[in-house]
């Protein structure tokens, strides 16, 4: 493919929302405005210093950051390739990265005056992530989550729960994340005069793939200043996984125009390419959806298919439309990671490390089993460890006792 | 140029009345059943006809007509039928309209210009595409415009008098008011309220101003076509589709007049109207 490249990978999107033909704003008219003052409201919020000042308050004394980024030793010298690193988001409050995000959106609904929380989610992260919040700042909380979702992944909807948060089973369609989007969707269209719209990944209409990745460059930054601290240089290679792709985009965001440093991004492969999975990259091409365009699962006639991923936060026909664009200009490498492979890295680096990761960065950590090798002793590779994989732990025990695969 | 919708709105005001718009999904609840019901919609008082194009994941209609999507999907409708379908209305009819509305992934896959090409040979009229706002006009509105289709736009309660301009700027056919914010089949119009909203719309528009969602009588159709140029009824009508079929959703001898009968009846609301003032 012939496409330009740009002087800046990080100047993205253009004053419409566009990364290439990635993006855009394509949602019912009802949502516009709403839409065009959340743009707005974070336009200044980012000029304000006193909104980044108790930002970082929160950041440094609730989430709990910096995160580390600790030297995994003995995986590296199982692999016998690439230093490795883990950057622990899983040690933020509630356990993944996904809080860095619902932080500053919420502090952006208080700043638009919104009292009303809508979220959808997966694995659960995100919800609980949200629910956390809203907890934290007296806000009433509903989460939609795909009724498969909610079997697969009880502990967090107890969470939810104990939190004070409404969690609404979805049961439409493919019962995932997919339509636990669409019925938040169609909260929001609903109940748009008093509600804010909290997204859990770097998708959606713009500014939302924008405002998610600007919160979540915490994890990248935080890499560049600690990597300069114990390796006195920048790291050689950096992989995190995929499913809407926000704690890749924040890992990767501040790294782009640095091109000694190679970018991995790895998509859930599920089954495996040719049959079910949720590699939209890899499987799909471009379309519109849940009001962006991007790569998607569909068939020959625009219809979106089911994506399928042992991990329900991977689960998802869509990727943001920033990924998309990084990939065809080539910045970005997309690998992909099946079920079983995921379930592998999962129980090497809980053995190894004593740190049992989610379903969700264990894509990642399978990658790294295969790129670390390969690489020379003295290069420098960073994984995302976005997720800590307390939520997993049932299903994880069912699949290797045989209860169901 | 001038489109059958254009013709139909001239004709109507003459009469001094208003238009009823009907919805239904094309290939509910199978391609052949689906045009028998849009065929019968004209003779049973139907002045404007929109067909839903099927998608999976629609995400500002209720569970009726999601429902009708994916029944139609599963007996193998595609934008192409859809496209056979309005072709297959035309044989009989050169004169009703017909808008197709839905979301834009579809028409995308298909390719802009193709579709455009084969909608306007195919005998469409208008496009009422929910997730393409004025932000994103030149990605179909335009292009529909120069093939010589009418592109209708949504306008709803959220849509202020700032932004209305933008809204209305690339709009021909009609405006479709959504008379409530939130999904099709969801409440009931405040009929006051959509007096005010049409009133407002017309303060920026000569385009004649049909309003939808939360119409499913006929007092309600006879009360919003008092105060608009036309009712758009879609929920109830699928309902009543819906609630002819048999256990395994397929369609018996009721169907085609189950719709057809509550068409008629809607339409003798909308008829019972007097037109709003100009």
């Amino acid at each position: 493919m012939n496409i330009a490249k740009p002087n800046s990978y990080r100047s993205g999107p253009d004053d419409r929302g566009h990364f290439g033909i990635f993006g855009g704003r394509f949602v019912a008219e009802t949502l516009m405005p709403l839409i065009l003052d959340l743009e707005k409201a974070y336009t200044e919020a980012k000029a304000d210093p006193a909104f980044q000042t108790e930002m970082n308050g929160y950041l440094k004394n609730y989430v709990g950051r910096p995160s580390p980024l600790y030297f995994a030793e003995r995986l590296t010298e199982h692999l016998g390739g690439a230093r490795i690193y883990l950057k622990r988001e899983e040690l933020n409050h509630t356990g993944s990265h996904k809080v860095n995000n619902v932080l500053g959106q919420i502090m952006l609904a208080r700043r638009m005056g919104k009292k009303r929380i809508i979220a959808e989610t997966g694995a659960g992260q995100h919800g609980v992530a949200t629910a956390t919040l809203c907890a934290r700042f007296g806000l009433e909380c509903i989460v939609y989550m795909g009724a498969v979702d909610v079997e697969r992944q009880q502990p967090n909807v107890i969470r939810m729960e104990m939190l004070g948060a409404t969690v609404m089973p979805v049961q439409s369609g493919t019962r995932t994340l997919k339509d636990a989007m669409n019925e938040a969707l169609r909260d929001w269209v609903t109940n748009v005069h008093n509600t804010f719209y909290c997204i859990g990944t770097v998708a959606g209409p713009h500014p939302y793939p924008t405002l998610v990745r600007d919160f979540q460059s915490i994890i990248g930054n935080e890499t560049k200043a600690q990597m300069q601290e114990v390796e006195g240089r920048l790291p050689d290679s950096l992989v995190a996984c995929i499913g809407g792709g926000s704690n890749a985009m924040g890992l990767f965001h501040p790294f782009l125009d640095d091109p000694s440093v190679e970018i991995f991004g790895v998509e859930a492969a599920g089954h495996g390419l040719t049959q079910l999975h949720a590699a939209s990259i890899a499987g799909g091409r471009p379309g519109v959806l849940h009001g962006n365009r991007t790569y998607l699962l569909m068939d020959a006639d625009g219809q979106i298919q089911d994506a399928h991923s042992i991990s329900a936060g991977l689960d998802y026909p869509g990727i943001g439309p920033e990924h998309s664009w990084l990939h065809e200009v080539g910045r970005v490498n997309y690998l992909s990671a099946t079920d079983d492979e995921a379930l592998a890295a999962f129980q090497l680096l809980s053995k190894l490390e004593g740190i049992i990761p989610a379903l969700e960065p264990a894509h990642a950590i399978a990658k790294v089993m295969e790129l670390a090798p390969k690489r020379p002793r003295d290069h420098l590779m960073v994984v995302n460890l976005s997720g800590r994989g307390d939520k997993d732990v049932p299903q994880v025990g069912d699949i290797l006792r045989g209860k169901s695969k | 140029m001038t489109t059958r919708i254009d013709t139909r709105f001239a004709e109507l005001a003459k009469q001094g009345r208003s238009a009823f718009v009907t919805f239904l999904m094309a290939g509910d609840p199978d391609p052949a059943t689906s045009l028998e019901i849009i065929k019968a919609l004209p003779k049973s008082g139907a002045d404007v006809i929109e067909i839903g194009m099927p998608f999976t994941d629609p995400m500002a209609d209720g569970p009726s007509i999601q429902a009708a999507g994916l029944r139609a999907l599963k007996a193998g409708m595609t934008l192409k039928k859809t496209l056979e379908l309005v072709r297959g209305f035309r044989k009989d009819d050169n004169a009703t309209p017909i808008v197709l509305m839905g979301y834009y992934n579809p028409i995308y896959i298909y390719g802009v210009d193709k579709f455009l090409v084969d909608a306007k040979s195919a005998g469409v009229d208008g496009l009422i595409i929910v997730d393409l706002p004025p932000e994103e006009d030149d990605e179909l509105c335009l292009p529909a415009m120069k093939a010589g289709l009418n592109f209708i736009r949504l306008a709803t309660p959220t849509t202020d008098d700032k932004r209305l301009p933008a809204v209305l700027a690339n709009t021909s056919g009609f405006v479709y008011y959504v008379s409530i914010t939130g999904i099709t089949g969801a409440a009931t119009a405040d009929s006051s309220a959509v007096s005010e909203a049409v009133a407002r719309i017309k303060r920026h528009t000569k385009l004649p101003v049909c309003v939808g969602f939360g119409i499913r009588t006929p007092e309600t159709a006879r009360d919003i076509a008092s105060h608009a140029n036309g009712a758009v009824v879609g929920t109830a009508l699928v309902d009543a589709l819906k609630n002819s079929l048999d256990v395994e959703g397929r369609a018996t001898g009721k169907t085609v007049n189950a719709v057809a009968e509550l068409t008629a009846a809607l339409a003798q609301g909308v008829k019972g109207a007097q037109q709003a003032a100009e």
